[in-house]
């Protein structure tokens, strides 16, 4: 693969089954150097698997994975070499201490902790006061640097994050995203899982994928542009009463509670007083229906509406 | 190599960080040579009985001192009647019950032939044998003296043909010098076993072992890992219970150490590829324990040890010739009691030799990095 070529990861075609129960249905998309790239979906979406096939411990029913231009079956060794990977769960050795699960790591990659240090330095900074304690004993977050340093060590081409923040606090989430985007800088290539629709705003580009199918790839900033619904968002003292309320009357649009409001997805016909007026009707009376800008949630739960419908239909 | 030695490095640190590491190796020999041994002494002393005299003559009472005289038996109790020494033997207050007929001096010496009657609880087959042929060895010795005084003999009379024994290898039929190789091999397969079948099996439900099959260690490097801590316990283990052994029970070390320990070496492996097979297709540690268990329960009971492997039926002999802890019970023996040497026993190697062929081939083909 020539040298200027900007692809670093692409799928084609990918298929995988569970025994008969299809996890990945051709699953085609690419990822570019340098790129940080999300792939969003709910639990079961088949984010894992897709994953696992990339990092060569799964094999694909049918379709290839090229990696910097090498087959992932074919030239695993080359991946297991350029690839750092963070699984969902928790994978280091949690008797072994902070440092000692570093250098395991190091050295069955053939290389040092210091060859490496400059790519982990932000992050093992603030892991280095704890070095002689168990990596079990380590709060969440701390969990997860360590992680993410002994993925890092070995100087990846390509960083493969599993769901890194499932489970963490804010804060933490935060900071997490912020490393990320210094790795990215830094020329490393990222693809990162998550089911937090939030985080999709912080990647370059996004996948949304749902029962194995990929149903929309593209920046956060595009797919937000290409919200076709009139979002309105409802306040009301009743949010359940009102939710089904808004059941009863499809021809509105679908509804969700997004915390104390409800988002209506409506078609662009529909004003906001006509929302008002039909909730009056079926008694709920305090409803305030204001048009709002769509985040990307709005159009992730949108996406997944119509494809679900189209599920029901089909 | 020098992945290879960081890997060991991390192995045998994890290995002695788990806090039942050390219990394992050092208390559990001690406890199972000490209280194995002692309990599975086959030697019966003390066995109780109790009689029914119908004839209460000077003959039978004779004879009755005889059994009181014996260092093996113990009278639990007289009985009145049949029924009363049947109950005793229900109750398990008695092992044996002799009976002396009415009539058995009149017989005797109107007849020169009178009977009596041994019941026996054979519960248990094995001890219900020996109080048998305990009690017909008393009363042999009283036949012997009846015919002496028939005879008028005051010298011993000798039976023209007279059996004498003598136990070869094991000369006062010292069960703890068979019980204790045959523990100390049973001890080293239990350790090497368990300790291998759980070991990938737990990287397996904790998670890392996702992250290791992603990094380009390779599937040999990661096996010899796995192995060669246990490998090194178990010869450890071995000399440890060997010591034991020699100071607490005073087995006699009669062949080669080093014979004895080259055998070992090539039987662990047998062992812990075992031990590994089963931990590449299970999950969970559990399942692994269920199928150490398995095996390990098998091996055992089938390898002679407790069960002289003569007395087995003719398919389960068979049997014994695939299970590598008859083999090792066998060699082990026959080093330490027998002093035997490599020209010896160099089937036995052949034999051992080949399991662990077969069984590192297999340990290495089931376990797999992808899926």
């Amino acid at each position: 693969m020539a040298e200027g070529d900007p692809i670093m990861v692409s799928f084609e075609n990918i298929s995988k089954s569970y025994d008969k129960n299809p996890a990945l249905k051709e699953v085609s998309f690419s990822v570019e150097k340098s790129e940080l790239f999300g792939l969003i979906g709910p639990d079961g979406a088949g984010k894992s698997t897709l994953f696992r096939i990339l990092t060569t411990v799964l094999l694909p029913d049918s379709g290839r994975v090229l990696f910097d231009g090498e087959d992932v079956v074919k030239d695993y060794q080359y991946v297991r070499n350029q690839v750092g990977y963070m699984p969902g769960k928790f994978s280091l050795y949690q008797d072994l201490s902070v440092r000692e699960n570093l250098e395991f790591f190091a050295t069955i990659f053939n290389t040092s902790i210091a060859a490496n240090y400059d790519l982990i330095h932000d992050i093992y900074e603030q892991l280095e006061p704890f070095e002689t304690r168990r990596a079990g004993a380590l709060s969440g977050g701390m969990k997860q640097k360590l992680a993410l340093s002994c993925a890092l060590i070995h100087k990846p081409k390509v960083l493969v994050l599993d769901e890194p923040t499932f489970g963490v606090d804010a804060v933490s989430r935060k900071e997490f995203w912020e490393m990320l985007k210094t790795l990215k800088e830094k020329g490393v290539t990222i693809l990162v899982s998550t089911p937090y629709m939030d985080e999709a705003a912080l990647c370059d580009r996004v996948a949304l994928i749902q029962k194995g199918n990929i149903l929309k790839i593209d920046t956060p900033r595009r797919i937000i542009d290409q919200f076709d619904k009139t979002l309105f968002k409802i306040r009301s003292s009743q949010i359940y009463k009102t939710i089904l309320a808004l059941e009863k009357l499809p021809h509105l649009g679908t509804a969700y509670s997004f915390g104390q409001e409800i988002h209506l997805y409506a078609s662009k016909d529909i004003e906001a007083t006509d929302v008002e007026s039909q909730l009056l009707e079926v008694g709920i009376a305090d409803a305030e229906v204001k048009p709002g800008m769509a985040n990307i949630e709005d159009c992730f739960m949108n996406l997944m509406v119509a494809e679900n419908m189209e599920d029901h239909v089909g | 190599m020098r992945v290879l030695f960081y890997i060991l490095q991390k192995e045998f640190l994890q290995i002695f960080r788990n806090k039942a590491m050390l219990p394992i190796i050092f208390v559990l020999p001690i406890v199972q040579m000490v209280i194995l041994t002692f309990a599975a002494d086959f030697e019966l002393d003390h066995i109780t009985y109790t009689y029914v005299d119908s004839d209460l003559s000077a003959t039978s009472k004779r004879l009755l001192a005889k059994f009181e005289d014996s260092p093996y038996f113990q009278l639990s109790r007289t009985s009145d009647d049949f029924k009363d020494g049947m109950e005793a033997l229900d109750q398990n207050e008695a092992t044996l019950m002799l009976r002396i007929p009415q009539g058995f001096s009149h017989d005797l010496q109107k007849e020169k032939k009178a009977m009596i009657m041994l019941d026996v609880n054979s519960i248990d087959g094995q001890a219900a044998t020996l109080s048998f042929s305990y009690a017909t060895g008393i009363i042999s010795m009283y036949n012997k003296e009846i015919i002496m005084e028939w005879n008028g003999l005051a010298r011993e009379v000798s039976l023209p043909v007279e059996t004498r024994v003598r136990y070869w290898f094991n000369e006062e039929m010292e069960y703890k010098n068979l019980m204790v190789p045959g523990i100390l091999a049973l001890l080293i397969t239990m350790v090497g076993m368990f300790l291998s079948a759980m070991n990938i099996v737990r990287e397996k439900e904790i998670g890392t072992i996702e992250q290791i099959n992603v990094t380009p260690i390779s599937k040999t490097h990661f096996l010899i890992g796995k192995m060669f801590p246990f490998w090194i316990i178990a010869l450890f283990e071995l000399g440890f219970g060997l010591t034991i052994g020699r100071l607490i029970f005073e087995i006699p070390l009669n062949g080669s150490i080093p014979l004895l320990f080259a055998y070992s070496a090539i039987y662990m492996l047998v062992v812990l590829g075992i031990g590994l097979w089963i931990s590449s297709f299970t999950d969970t540690q559990q399942q692994a324990m269920f199928m150490a268990w398995f095996f390990i329960v098998i091996f055992i009971l089938m390898s002679g040890l407790f069960t002289p492997i003569e007395n087995m039926p003719q398919w389960a002999q068979a049997l014994t010739y695939i299970n590598p802890v008859a083999y090792y019970i066998k060699v082990v023996r026959a080093i330490l009691l027998k002093g035997s040497n490599f020209y010896d026993l160099q089937f036995d190697f052949l034999v051992i030799t080949i399991f662990a062929a077969v069984m590192m081939g297999l340990a290495l083909l089931s376990y797999r990095k992808r899926g």
